[in-house]
């Protein structure tokens, strides 16, 4: 039967032990393949590209802040994803990605407000305008911290995974809503002084290290995603047998190199 | 015979809030105290409380309906009624939404109609009168049924309130956007019938969905 054979995998995540000598084989191609890029593409785009002509140097801020807000935003739909995955087939190891997904998220958030007042300051002369992008991301940090909030609030495990996985659904539903409300609410009340959408032509030796950039980002991500769910997956299975005798193993390296 | 868990429940929640006005009655307050602090904290010019007066409106009513949120399933669960509703044979969404419809018909409503005297105190042109009840008739019962979601999922939780505006907040800004544009449209003297019109929309997605997302966080959640 071949279609049941194609659908092990997709069981096999059930089993976070699975995932966690799968990924443990990834590592190290990962962390190779995520540094490679992120130093090549930060040198190529902070040394070599070629300075914008209106802004100078200071648009080079484009080659963190545009990565970090796509995966912002794409982190969102993994973590409901990955939330709906396991309340329809109660899958322990989804609500772990989940949960490790929220802070990641949370924190490209973050950084890519971050950048954007940086950027915003010698561009426009401001750090905050209230400017229907931003006001969006702003809603979507605090869509994060909600999910976060709820997933520790309760004592049971359970109950925090099924209650964000919820919150984090109904967060997917209400996004494009919010996105398209605070947009027309932005052409309605403000007068477009400010166009963040102004550089839709850009040139190919600019745009190559931010193709980069994104890739490295995308690494990035998968690999922050890995390390979180990894040291949630130990967290909460720190009473299985094969992590005891993971553990186990672990002591005995360091006595072992201790005495060396 | 399909809708006997909705009147049950609407006629049962109606009953409890009118034994117990007091409670009922402090969303309404808190609308009429809070109006009273704006002239007080910003300024008593007419011509400044009018451009302020749609959004401060709507900021208030949204706060106001905040705040009864909480205590939407939080007595129910104190009491185990929450359970026997979670027992009952019928679909479970029925219900939920008489709970909310109540809810709404206590604290919506009820804002909805105090709201031409508040708007009279802060100066609100009388041309927007009637979008300001038309807006908040709607809007409120969004904010009735996202607000919900968020007393579902935290009820389980003693301290959920500070928790509940956390989630829920981020939910309402559709709402709040178009339901302050709705009456700003009208103090410009235009049509203010499109506004009002998405805000009845989202209304019928939210009769829609919410009730299924409740029902599942209150199976789920409060189960344990």
């Amino acid at each position: 039967m071949a279609s049941n054979r194609d659908w092990t995998w997709f069981y096999r995540l059930g089993s976070p032990r699975w995932f966690y000598e799968t990924t443990g084989r990834w590592l190290p191609w990962l962390w190779t393949l995520t540094l490679l890029l992120l130093t090549t593409g930060l040198v190529w785009g902070l040394g070599y590209a070629p300075q914008d002509a209106k802004q100078g140097n200071s648009f080079r801020i484009i080659y963190l802040h545009v990565p970090v807000s796509f995966l912002a935003l794409a982190g969102y739909y993994l973590m409901a994803i990955a939330g709906a995955i396991g309340l329809i087939w109660k899958m322990k190891l989804s609500y772990m990605v989940m949960k490790s997904a929220a802070p990641i998220g949370a924190a490209l958030t973050f950084l890519a407000l971050f950048t954007g007042a940086v950027w915003g300051k010698p561009t426009w002369g401001t750090y905050w305008v209230w400017d229907a992008r931003i006001t969006s991301m702003l809603i979507l940090l605090f869509l994060y911290l909600g999910v976060l909030a709820l997933q520790y609030a309760f004592h049971s495990q359970e109950s925090g995974n099924k209650a964000s996985a919820i919150l984090a659904l109904v967060g997917t539903v209400n996004i494009p809503i919010i996105y398209k409300s605070v947009d027309w609410w932005y052409t309605l009340h403000q007068p477009a002084t400010i166009k963040l959408t102004s550089a839709p032509s850009m040139h190919i030796d600019m745009f190559q290290p931010l193709l980069m950039m994104i890739i490295a980002l995308y690494c990035f991500y998968a690999l922050a995603l890995i390390l979180f769910t990894r040291a949630e997956i130990l967290q909460r299975e720190r009473k299985a047998a094969w992590v005891c005798e993971l553990a186990l193993q672990a002591d005995k390296v360091a006595a072992w190199e201790a005495e060396e | 015979m399909s809708n006997i868990g909705f009147t049950a429940y609407l006629k049962r929640d109606l009953l409890l809030s009118y034994r117990r006005l007091g409670e009922a009655a402090s969303p309404l307050m808190f609308f009429l105290l809070v109006s009273i602090l704006i002239p007080l904290g910003v300024s008593p010019d007419p011509e400044r409380l009018a451009e302020l007066a749609p959004g401060m409106m709507w900021v208030m009513a949204l706060l106001a309906t905040l705040l009864s949120t909480e205590g939407l399933f939080a007595t129910d669960h104190q009491d185990g009624s929450l359970e026997q509703m979670l027992i009952a044979p019928q679909l479970l969404a029925l219900p939920v939404l008489g709970k909310v419809t109540a809810h709404w018909l206590v604290t919506g409503l009820p804002l909805t109609m105090v709201s031409p005297l508040i708007g009279l105190m802060l100066s609100l042109p009388p041309v927007a009168m009637v979008p300001m009840m038309a807006s908040l008739a709607v809007g409120t019962a969004c904010l009735s049924l996202i607000g919900a979601v968020g007393a579902a999922l935290t009820v389980s939780l003693r301290k959920g309130g500070l928790l509940l505006s956390i989630l829920v907040i981020p939910l309402y800004i559709p709402v709040i956007i178009f339901g302050s544009a709705a009456v700003q449209t009208a103090v410009d003297g235009f049509n203010w019938l499109g506004p009002l019109a998405i805000l009845a929309a989202m209304l019928c997605a939210a009769i829609a969905l919410c009730p299924l997302a409740i029902a599942g966080a209150l199976r789920l959640v409060s189960s344990n």
